[in-house]
């Protein structure tokens, strides 16, 4: 094995199969509930900080120095974004209270985040007292990517974010559309109903209730933003990768997770997606046996069209195989 | 389920009928932020009412409430009007069911008597965020909660009526008179905000720019008595007018999942295996109430006699 992965990522990496096949599901749980894997646990916590905090901070820094339109905020989502902002910051308070602190001097609110050396005296909703715009102020310190809905007229329109790590897809041409359009191009959900049981759930959210789910794919490279706009950096990846040797096949192909939190906003009353998205090459999965052997699993029972989907239908099989012969390198 | 446990900390009265309760927590820490027009279920000594949040809505200390006094009620109100300073109530977490719209391009907000309350929060709201709002209040001669709050908070845009033919007028014209955009909210008792929705659609107002919240002082009909056959207990349970079904079911030593106990919230659905239920409540989709195979039942009743339920 070539690369080391810090062993936080492998003890905290959630993986996200519970059985040997995968279909689409409104699969939401409740939130901030610690989940038992064979390597560790994760989702203790709505936000998650680990080793990879300052690595993919500055991820985020620089791809939204090369293209702005990662964060949008439609000018009537100013409140939610301002809900999202300090929403976030009691998550990070709660789970870190040794390196984040909230508190109140009168009318002000002041921010500690210890890791950063921030401090911030603020006065709510008003943007001069910020450094940044309050979703922008708040991105810069989790890993997590933020879209906001506003929720009117029966429907969820994803109106803010600051999204820079997207699967193959574009905030900035999704920002503005209902939930219902945003999924138009996911194969299957549709005909199960499975969209339209999640916007139902997502309208129905309680502030004091947030929720869960996990979604997955393939990646080449340990690589974050494999968004629509950059296609042209990292599309060539997936027949590149049929190329290379089994331990560059191992090392570079890495099982993509995203824990997503659901929450409703208390003030604004919007829906706050948080996506936290986790990499862990083939190579570390093979090492945890019943990950090698129930990815394996689910990889080879796939349905096409939704390998298709998920991007990875050109390299779907050398992978399959490649967690097979791993049972066999170690007998 | 949560609940808090919260300290009455001051008391003043808005009106003659009306009583202003500040609740907090013990140790004064920050309660949840709520989305204006929340309400928050307080149980109150005989039953179990919902009052709309009227004070800051991000991160508060305490919450605020008016409560009407309603002789002829349960006896909630008259329950919540003795308490004292440093007495406790038991609260739910704030619920969200009449928001602002944040896209409108302007908010008319127009409140009945009591149904001031959540008008007010909207309005606190709009004020914060620098939205265009415009105000009618129709409220009894003397008898107007929060009118001081009110000027505050709208100065040039509110107007206050204690003759409804004057309201009804200034309401025709101010409703002929919003630009395209604005969304309309309305509190106040249901015959008050049917005239409102009727005047609204009379001037093409489009539904979804409607908003109002059906539940404030007034109680929905008693109804009338109806049996329920415990298919799983084998028991059979009538249920009283003026009583409901749930009530019923608690008595019985039947719990059933519940929260809000006005039909909104969607906890105490139960199904229906025969007799058709008389939907009231705001939660079942038309399709599903139409199945006839569930129901709320803090509100609905029956159409038949009797109703079976597998408990």
């Amino acid at each position: 094995m070539n690369t080391v992965v810090a062993s936080d990522l492998v003890s905290t990496f959630p993986f996200p199969f519970p059985q040997d096949t995968y279909r689409y599901s409104t699969n939401v749980e409740r939130a901030a509930a610690a989940v038992e894997t064979s390597a560790g646990q994760w989702g203790e916590g709505v936000v998650h900080i680990d080793s990879e905090y300052a690595r993919e901070l500055a991820e985020r820094q620089a791809v939204l120095a090369r293209d702005p339109s990662r964060l949008q905020v439609l000018p009537h989502m100013r409140p939610a974004a301002w809900d999202a902002m300090l929403t976030i910051m009691r998550e990070l308070a709660f789970a870190h209270p040794e390196q984040m602190t909230l508190g109140r001097e009168g009318e002000a609110f002041v921010w500690t985040n210890r890791l950063l050396g921030i401090e911030e005296r603020f006065t709510y909703g008003d943007d001069a007292t910020l450094p940044a715009e309050p979703l922008k102020f708040i991105g810069a310190q989790v890993q997590e990517d933020i879209a906001l809905l506003d929720q009117r007229e029966g429907q969820l329109y994803v109106d803010a974010g600051l999204v820079t790590f997207a699967a193959d897809w574009s905030f900035g041409f999704d920002v503005g559309m209902s939930f219902l359009e945003i999924h138009g191009p996911v194969p299957r959900v549709h005909q199960a109903g499975v969209i339209a049981r999640a916007q139902k759930f997502l309208m129905r959210l309680q502030a004091d209730e947030p929720y869960r789910r996990t979604n997955w794919s393939l990646t080449v490279g340990r690589r974050l933003d494999v968004s629509t706009e950059t296609y042209p950096e990292w599309g060539p990846d997936r027949t590149r990768i049929l190329t290379v040797d089994d331990d560059a096949f191992g090392a570079e192909v890495h099982l993509r997770v995203e824990v997503q939190h659901l929450v409703r906003l208390p003030e604004s009353g919007s829906v706050m997606f948080l996506i936290r998205t986790y990499l862990l090459p083939l190579e570390a999965i093979a090492e945890v046996e019943p990950w090698r052997a129930r990815l394996r699993a689910v990889l080879a029972e796939l349905p096409e069209d939704m390998a298709d989907y998920k991007g990875f239908i050109g390299y779907r099989d050398r992978a399959v195989q490649w967690l097979s012969d791993r049972v066999l390198d170690k007998d | 389920m949560t609940t808090l446990q919260l300290e009455v900390t001051a008391i003043s009265d808005a009106s003659a009928q009306v009583r202003t309760l500040t609740l907090a927590r013990p140790n004064r820490s920050w309660l949840p932020s709520f989305t204006p027009g929340s309400h928050l279920v307080l149980e109150c000594g005989p039953s179990v009412n919902a009052y709309s949040l009227i004070g800051d809505s991000q991160m508060p200390v305490s919450y605020t409430v008016s409560v009407l006094r309603l002789p002829t009620g349960r006896g909630g109100s008259s329950w919540l009007h003795e308490r004292r300073p440093g007495d406790f109530v038991t609260a739910r977490p704030p619920r969200s069911m009449f928001p602002p719209m944040q896209n409108a391009r302007r908010h008319l907000l127009i409140a009945g008597g009591i149904g001031v309350t959540p008008i007010l929060s909207h309005l606190r709201a709009a004020a914060r965020w620098g939205h265009q709002a415009e105000v009618l209040y129709s409220h009894r001669p003397g008898v107007g909660a929060h009118l001081e709050e009110l000027r505050e908070l709208a100065p040039g845009s509110l107007r206050c009526f204690t003759r409804r033919g004057e309201f009804l007028t200034a309401l025709q014209e101010s409703l002929g008179r919003q630009p395209m955009g604005t969304h309309l909210y309305c509190c106040g008792p249901e015959a008050f905000m049917d005239a409102v929705c009727r005047g609204a659609e009379e001037l093409g107002w489009p539904e979804g720019r409607i908003h109002t919240e059906r539940f404030g002082s007034d109680a929905l009909d008693p109804g009338a008595p109806f049996e329920v056959v415990l298919r799983d207990s084998q028991r059979t349970v009538t249920v009283a007018p003026g009583r409901s079904m749930l009530e019923a079911l608690e008595e019985t030593g039947i719990p059933v999942p519940n929260l809000c106990r006005q039909g909104f919230c969607g906890e105490c659905r139960i199904p229906v295996t025969a007799g058709t239920p008389l939907h009231r409540d705001h939660y079942l989709e038309d399709q599903e109430k139409a199945a006839n195979d569930s129901l709320m039942c803090c509100v609905s009743r029956a159409q038949t006699d009797v109703l079976e339920v597998p408990l």
